[in-house]
């Protein structure tokens, strides 16, 4: 499927892939110097010989400090780069520097024919992800066949230590309790981390990172009590869900065994949809880098999150730029859950045409309440919300329902509102919402839960963009 | 422990476990039965922390349920989708340090660029893409330069924005602004804005005023004028600057017996760019009774100046300064000053009905050429007189310290300014020609942008035979800056050929051809870019 476009286009076809937006192109940076670097790069100068076809292949040489000059070619449909600079960023600035060029400047990089430079990898490329279509789906199925015996020792073994692991912890929180958590103000750090470091001994991740968090809150601000009580007794509930595992119905026991840090492999059937890339963010937490991409399936109706992570300051690999659409398939972790696997892409992506359908304030509240029966410890839930208008509110900002067209006031009684949260005040992305609605209704994508709604992704009243926020 | 009767069962939670079950058993009903306390106590904070959130539900809004005026209508045109990608590139690189001197590589310089892009955008009269509006009022905030166009472009919805946000401050107080001063048609609000305003939108909202018209600015300001502190009195005198008009004469003699000198000398400036003010006529009259022909017998005619003998009364409250600074001649100072003030017109009449060229090129006896040709040159900026300040430039391919009038370069910018658009740039092309480019950077500076062709030329000659002569392309950053963002692009294909690394010559300094090269590429990249730039504007 993918062959048949690859390699050369057809000389007839005129029309080329739709180029992506200066933004989308620069979140695909590793990082801040990296964005500088492809910006100054983003401009006719160094490059010779770009050009880009009908399959979403992209090239061009870069004249550098040394007498040859970089090859760099980008598979737009991945996103995937391959350049002969000697930098270990990924993409490099090369890369980001001929994407501009390439999302700006139609004349220098103009639909032609792929140089034979640049279609040895781009061929080589797509005939393996060809060959691993054809291998089949059942790639986890593949592993899983090697030795089911000594897996499943392997797996009661682990299963033994979590046990251990959660004895310990609710004794643990059992003394905190008994002790009171005013003590825990003086305690400091230390307690949790030696806690956590048990937890990771006792092959709980979940866990582990769950009593790492709880060191943060002791004399966190004004309801700090409130906030520990709340996350020590969710983890006392997991505590206890995990040593009563076979009491609970197949869905939530699948759901504890996930949040106690058991991998799940992706088992569900692949959808084949259109996925609209809704939002894209980092979050680094010590030596890891996790990246979250929202996507939405236009005919599905349903939400996936694809999780990948980076090591160390290296970014994580997977990178879709928000504002696209990939037909593509998606395997899901399980019922219920979002997560799930990016697979087989089907041709280039197209732009975004309109964002999901989504719902009034009262409907984000109901989503993430009826999300919270599958899994209790959910913080938040993806939730789209039409005509809504971001309004100020003291030190704070909050989205308010604008029923009945953007010049009429919201009626106290029937108008709600949600509270923006907290942390997605510092950042810019919040200003980008309040200029892009300019008191007007917007549709917002973000993540709503207990501490409110953290807007990722918005579109004008008009639908004329998808603007990221972040 | 007794509690209240208000305390609800998760208050009492809290409250145990804050204290510790050991010192604080809930009370009963709140927790579980038959179980250890501790975990009786989690099992019910659990169940009641997944009821809390999962029960979430709206809240009426903060407002009471009156949403803030949403921001004005922008009636400008959107953005062409690649000027708009453009624009987030040229803002994304803002961030980065500006090139200073020394060695800057082969790219272009986005942030320098960005004035000119909006500049063009606001010609072309677009308006600013909401979502990058936080981005730009972030960069007027860093940059002085660019408010006055980014706050144009940025338009109603950022003025609106900016009200949101205490760092974009800045934006409602500039007078650029013109969007935060009420429509000048609206006398009540006009009258109200000047008696409450703060400093700087009152100075804004004389001069919007002043630009729409002008008596009304003068009657506005002659309303409070005795009222006003001095420093002020100066900033609002100084916008009469624009407009000025015989009908100011009045206020404007009145504002010579001032109390404050600068206010004093302010006015006189005004009036003696008035030729028919009767300050302009006692200056005329003045001045010309200290300069005459000789008509003493030589063949040749010449110009004697006979500096006045003292600075009475009469000639302070006109404005001349009766101390000279340190090291001057009061005689002379006092003759500068009269004829700087007084109008050019009166030269004609008293030297024999010469044309301009020809009293130029008068001798002058006894030394006085210097100091009556200076004075006249500061009267040609003045009275923005392009006969005068021809004649004083001279031919340009004259070596610069022989000048007529001037030698220095910041008097010859000013009287160049003076000159129309293509004789400026005619003038300034056969000056590199014949110089080169080390005393340029300040006449290059006053011409039009894009440069006009023959400029242009002159000036990539220029650098060609500064880099033939193997000199640092970094001596010339200050032109090369100039020319990146001056040039007219359509000189890019004809500076193709200078991209190429030359053959390290004998007398050259090390590795300035690779560098030359360098900076030729950044000029031919920024050029395209900058044709680029404008052709994505243009494209509808």
């Amino acid at each position: 499927m993918l062959l048949s476009n690859g390699g050369t286009a057809p000389a007839s076809m005129d029309q080329g892939v739709a180029r992506w937006a200066a933004e989308q192109v620069l979140s695909l940076a590793p990082d801040a110097a990296s964005r500088k670097a492809g910006s100054k790069l983003g401009a006719a100068g160094p490059w010779s010989g770009a050009g880009c076809d009908a399959s979403g292949a992209v090239w061009g040489l870069c004249k550098g400090s040394g007498s040859k000059p970089y090859q760099t070619v980008v598979d737009t449909t991945g996103p995937a780069y391959k350049c002969s600079c000697p930098s270990r960023k990924f993409p490099c600035k090369h890369a980001l520097g001929l994407l501009l060029l390439w999302a700006c400047d139609e004349q220098t990089v103009p639909l032609c024919e792929v140089p034979e430079w640049a279609d040895e990898w781009l061929s080589g490329r797509r005939s393996r992800a060809a060959a691993k279509e054809q291998t089949g789906t059942g790639s986890g199925a593949a592993k899983s066949t090697a030795d089911p015996e000594a897996a499943r020792r392997r797996a009661e073994r682990r299963a033994e230590r979590i046990t251990a692991g959660a004895t310990e912890l609710e004794q643990r929180l059992a003394d905190l309790v008994r002790g009171g958590l005013a003590a825990t103000e003086r305690s400091g750090y230390g307690l949790w981390e030696e806690t956590a470091a048990r937890m990771v001994d006792a092959q709980a991740p979940g866990l582990a990172a769950r009593v790492r968090e709880l060191g943060a809150i002791p004399g966190s601000g004004p309801g700090w009590p409130v906030r520990l009580l709340e996350e020590c007794s969710l983890i006392h509930l997991l505590d206890s869900a995990w040593l009563r595992l076979e009491r609970l119905p197949e869905p939530l026991a699948a759901t504890v065994r996930n949040r106690v840090g058991l991998s799940s492999a992706a088992e569900g059937p692949a959808v084949r949809d259109q996925w609209l890339v809704l939002a894209q963010y980092d979050s680094a937490d010590g030596k890891l880098t996790t990246r979250r991409v929202w996507l939405h399936g236009r005919e599905s109706g349903r939400t996936a999150l694809l999780l990948s992570f980076g090591a160390a300051g290296r970014p994580p690999q997977l990178a879709l730029p928000v504002g696209l659409m990939i037909d593509a398939e998606v395997t899901s972790h399980g019922a219920g859950r979002p997560r799930a696997e990016l697979g087989t892409q089907f041709g280039p992506p197209a732009t975004i045409d309109a964002p999901p359908s989504g719902g009034p304030c009262a409907s984000a509240a109901d989503a993430y309440g009826q999300a919270l029966r599958d899994d209790p410890w959910l913080d938040s839930w993806p939730v789209t919300l039409t005509r809504v208008i971001p309004v100020p509110d003291g030190t704070g900002w909050q989205l308010v329902d604008a029923d009945g067209g953007a010049a009429l006031p919201v009626d106290a009684d029937g108008g709600a509102a949600l509270p923006v949260a907290a942390a997605a005040l510092t950042r810019p992305g919040l200003w980008k919402l309040v200029a892009l609605a300019g008191g007007r209704p917007v549709t917002v994508f973000g993540e709503f839960g207990h501490r409110g709604l953290v807007p990722l992704t918005a579109w004008p009243e008009d639908m004329s963009e998808t603007v990221p926020l972040i | 422990m007794t509690t209240t009767a208000s305390a609800s069962p998760w208050e009492e939670l809290v409250t145990s476990a804050l204290l510790g079950t050991d010192r604080r058993t809930p009370p009963a009903g709140t927790t579980p039965a038959g179980k250890d306390a501790p975990v009786a106590l989690l099992d019910a904070a659990a169940l009641h922390t997944v009821r809390r959130r999962a029960g979430l539900s709206p809240a009426p809004p903060a407002a009471g349920g009156t949403l803030p005026e949403p921001a004005p209508d922008d009636a400008r045109r959107a953005l062409p989708l690649p000027a708009r990608r453009r624009l987030v590139q040229l803002l994304a690189d803002r961030s980065g340090p500006s090139g200073s001197g020394g060695r800057r590589g082969t790219a272009p310089d986005l942030t320098a660029l960005l004035p000119q892009w909006l500049a063009a955008a606001n010609e072309h009269g677009y308006r600013a893409p909401a979502s990058v509006l936080p981005a730009l009022l972030d960069a007027a905030r860093a940059r002085t330069d660019l408010r006055p166009h980014a706050l144009t472009f940025a338009g109603p919805r950022g003025l609106w924005l900016a009200r949101l946000n205490p760092e974009w401050k800045f934006a409602l107080r500039g007078g650029s602004a013109g969007s935060a001063l009420p429509d000048m048609g609206d006398a009540e609000a006009v009258r109200r804005l000047w008696e409450e305003g703060l400093f700087a939108e009152r100075v804004a909202l004389l001069a919007g005023l002043r630009a729409h018209d002008a008596g009304a600015a003068l009657a506005l300001l002659t309303s409070t004028w005795s009222t006003e502190r001095a420093e002020d009195r100066l900033m609002f005198l100084d916008s009469l600057r624009a407009g000025l008009s015989d009908a100011d004469e009045p206020f404007l003699e009145q504002a010579l017996s001032d109390r404050s000198r600068n206010v004093r000398s302010t006015a006189a400036e005004l009036l003696s760019a008035l030729p028919h003010s009767a300050l302009a006529g006692r200056m005329a009259a003045r001045a010309a009774s200290c300069v005459a022909m000789d008509r003493s017998g030589g063949t040749e005619a010449t110009i004697v100046v006979e500096a006045p003998h003292e600075c009475d009364a009469d000639m302070q409250r006109d404005g001349i300064v009766p101390t000279p600074p340190s090291g001057r001649g009061e005689r002379s100072w006092w003759l500068g000053q009269l004829v700087e003030a007084a109008p050019l017109s009166v030269w004609t009449d008293r030297l024999g009905g010469r044309s301009v060229r020809e009293i130029v090129a008068l001798p002058v006896s006894d030394g006085w050429a210097d100091e009556l040709h200076a004075a006249w040159c500061r009267a040609a900026v003045r009275q923005h007189d392009a006969d005068w300040s021809r004649a004083l430039l001279g031919t340009p391919a004259a070596p610069p310290s022989t000048g007529p009038g001037t030698t220095s370069p910041a008097e010859r910018s000013k009287l160049l300014a003076a000159l129309p658009d293509d004789e400026r740039a005619a003038w300034v092309a056969e000056f590199i020609a014949a110089h080169g480019l080390s005393e340029a950077f300040q006449l290059l500076g006053v011409c039009t942008v894009p440069w006009a062709a023959p400029l242009g030329r002159a000036v990539v000659d220029a650098l060609d035979i500064a880099r033939d002569a193997g000199s640092y392309p970094w001596s010339f950053s200050g032109v090369m800056g100039l020319a990146e963002r001056c040039l007219s692009p359509e000189e890019a294909d004809r500076l193709e050929v200078l991209t190429a690394t030359p053959d390290e010559q004998e007398d050259a300094s090390p590795g300035a051809g690779g560098y030359w090269s360098e900076a030729f590429q950044r000029l031919v990249s920024t050029l395209r870019l900058r044709a680029a730039m404008h052709e994505e504007l243009s494209t509808t």
